[in-house]
């Protein structure tokens, strides 16, 4: 297995993008970071696109062709392909691309991630986001997005001393970041009154504990370590790439409160890293909703099960802190595209390792990334370090 | 949810009728037809259940799909059947009633509807017990 680099980034801005089209929006996040790589389309051997649901979202499948084509790569003939796990679509695509070149079969390879999701009203969204849980068994009995995280939520208030003002300090904190990301969704800074006081979605979960619709997308280029030189100054390698799997359904979890698919790729890539948790300097992980990222931090072993609330709520996931949790401001405030939420993901570590994340600059050497798709049913988590 | 889709599973979601593997004697509901501990040695047959179990979390939903957006608001959680399994279901209570560790009993509901004109997607629903 050859050691992977990546060399180039880039992200469209994150938002309600009335104006733009799920293919502008692949080819201004491609064309960024081709032009960060400093590659050429001729140097390109493979693409790898993260995308949860085009079929719905825009009515497009073939979405693999389609952006080798007006990525202006179809004359190339180039391997295009597009790969899906509903929210961890963009972390399993970045996978993709790293195995592949780890493998030694293709040498510079772009992986992507995308979604155009405000073509649908609301209401045929929040009904394509729940095909991400078990269709038959949840969704027939009318299991929302929310309603599946706000059942995880209740279970863990029940048994953990996690209260409502701590799991609001999550979406404070993460807006505190999101101000200072110039794509970010969401640049306004809120108050735990802002969370509390905002409509109840799902109970104890209200809109400000709910990550955004949005369209977005991002790209990372990658090649074997030993050629990143030729390209860049400032490579970051990839230490680890861990993927896991669990049952689709919340119900036939072991534990309703902890994603055991996070605790087994969290570990599995510990491990290949050859790393523990205090050498990791910062995390971005999945927050779609509040308790999602209070989870995760516990459920990837940043610390015991139930004490992430108390954590959070005094600043030690701050930006300031040992280990800043969601720099960007998460899916929460940053905006969370499903498809293109695990690649913006890497492109925020690697803007942090490089020193290049101007007014949200965190003083780390290694970062951590974590997607998940669904409820839990896939993770993928990330080491990267210069 | 398409006619044939939902056609194919009327018995058991009319009916609350999952499946079992006699090998090791585990309980499915929603129904599997491939043990997860004994795969291809597992032997799955019908099972009926008696439809009693206890509420292991649940939630309001406020805002809905456009399906269920009538419905609003209404109690979803994951019940534990006295057999064991568990599944995603409404708990036809308000949402004030509504408790962790509650027992209920299953119902025939009307679920939901394909439009105006769709399908009418009848299913199980569970309730209070002694209501």
């Amino acid at each position: 297995m050859r050691d992977v680099a990546v060399i180039g980034i880039g992200c469209t801005e994150f938002g309600e993008r009335w104006g733009t089209s799920f293919r502008d929006l692949f080819v201004t996040a491609g064309t960024l970071a081709l032009e960060d790589a400093g590659v050429s389309g001729e140097d390109i051997d493979a693409l790898y696109v993260g995308n949860m649901s085009a079929g719905r979202f825009v009515e497009q499948e073939h979405i693999g062709a389609l952006i080798a084509d007006y990525a202006g790569l179809a004359t190339n003939h180039i391997p295009s392909t597009r790969v899906e796990a509903a929210c961890a679509s963009g972390g399993l695509a970045f996978r993709q691309a790293v195995i592949s070149v780890a493998s030694g079969m293709e040498d510079v390879v772009v992986a992507a991630g995308v979604e155009k999701m405000t073509d649908v009203g609301t209401g045929a969204s929040v009904d394509m986001l729940a095909g991400a849980a078990d269709r038959e068994w949840e969704g027939f009995a009318g299991a929302t997005f929310p309603g599946l995280y706000a059942m995880i939520a209740n279970d863990y208030m029940h048994r953990y001393p996690l209260t409502r003002e701590q799991l609001a300090m999550v979406a404070v904190k993460n807006h505190e970041n999101g101000s200072k990301n110039p794509i970010a969704q969401f640049r306004n800074r809120i108050t735990v009154d802002t969370v509390l006081s905002s409509s109840m979605v799902a109970d104890p979960l209200r809109l400000f504990d709910c990550s955004p619709i949005t369209d977005g997308a991002a790209a990372a280029v990658v090649v074997p370590v030993e050629r990143a030189r030729e390209f860049t100054d400032s490579p970051v390698r990839v230490l680890a790439s861990a993927q896991a799997s669990d049952t689709i359904a919340l119900h036939d979890r072991r534990d309703i409160s902890t994603l055991d698919a996070t605790v087994a790729a969290g570990k599995r890539a510990l491990t290949q890293a050859g790393l523990t948790h205090r050498d990791i300097g910062m995390l971005e992980v999945h927050d779609c909703f509040t308790i999602a990222e209070i989870c995760a931090i516990e459920d990837l072993g940043f610390c015991g099960k139930g004490e992430a609330g108390m954590l959070t709520a005094e600043g030690a996931t701050a930006l300031d802190s040992d280990l800043p949790v969601n720099p960007s401001g998460g899916l929460k405030a940053c905006g969370h595209p499903v498809g293109a939420t695990g690649v913006k993901q890497i492109c925020e570590i690697v803007s942090q390792l490089r020193g290049d994340a101007v007014g949200r600059q965190v003083d780390a050497e290694i970062g951590m990334t974590h997607n998940v798709g669904g409820t839990g049913a896939t993770v993928v988590v990330h080491i990267l370090g210069v | 949810m398409s006619v044939s889709r939902f056609w194919r599973k009327i018995p058991q979601r009319y009916n609350l009728i999952g499946t079992q593997c006699v090998t090791c004697g585990q309980y499915f509901y929603p129904p599997r037809s491939l043990c997860p501990e004994c795969r291809r040695e597992g032997k799955i047959v019908d099972h009926r259940f008696t439809g009693e179990g206890t509420v292991v979390t649940y939630t309001v939903i406020r805002s809905a799909s456009d399906q269920f957006e009538n419905t609003t608001p209404y109690v979803l959680a994951i019940v534990e059947l006295d057999e064991g399994p568990r599944l995603t279901t409404q708990i036809a209570c308000s949402p004030e009633e509504a408790e962790i560790g509650m027992r209920v009993k299953s119902v025939f509901r009307r679920i939901a509807a394909d439009g105006e004109s769709g399908t009418i997607h009848y299913g199980t629903k569970f309730v209070p017990v002694g209501r």
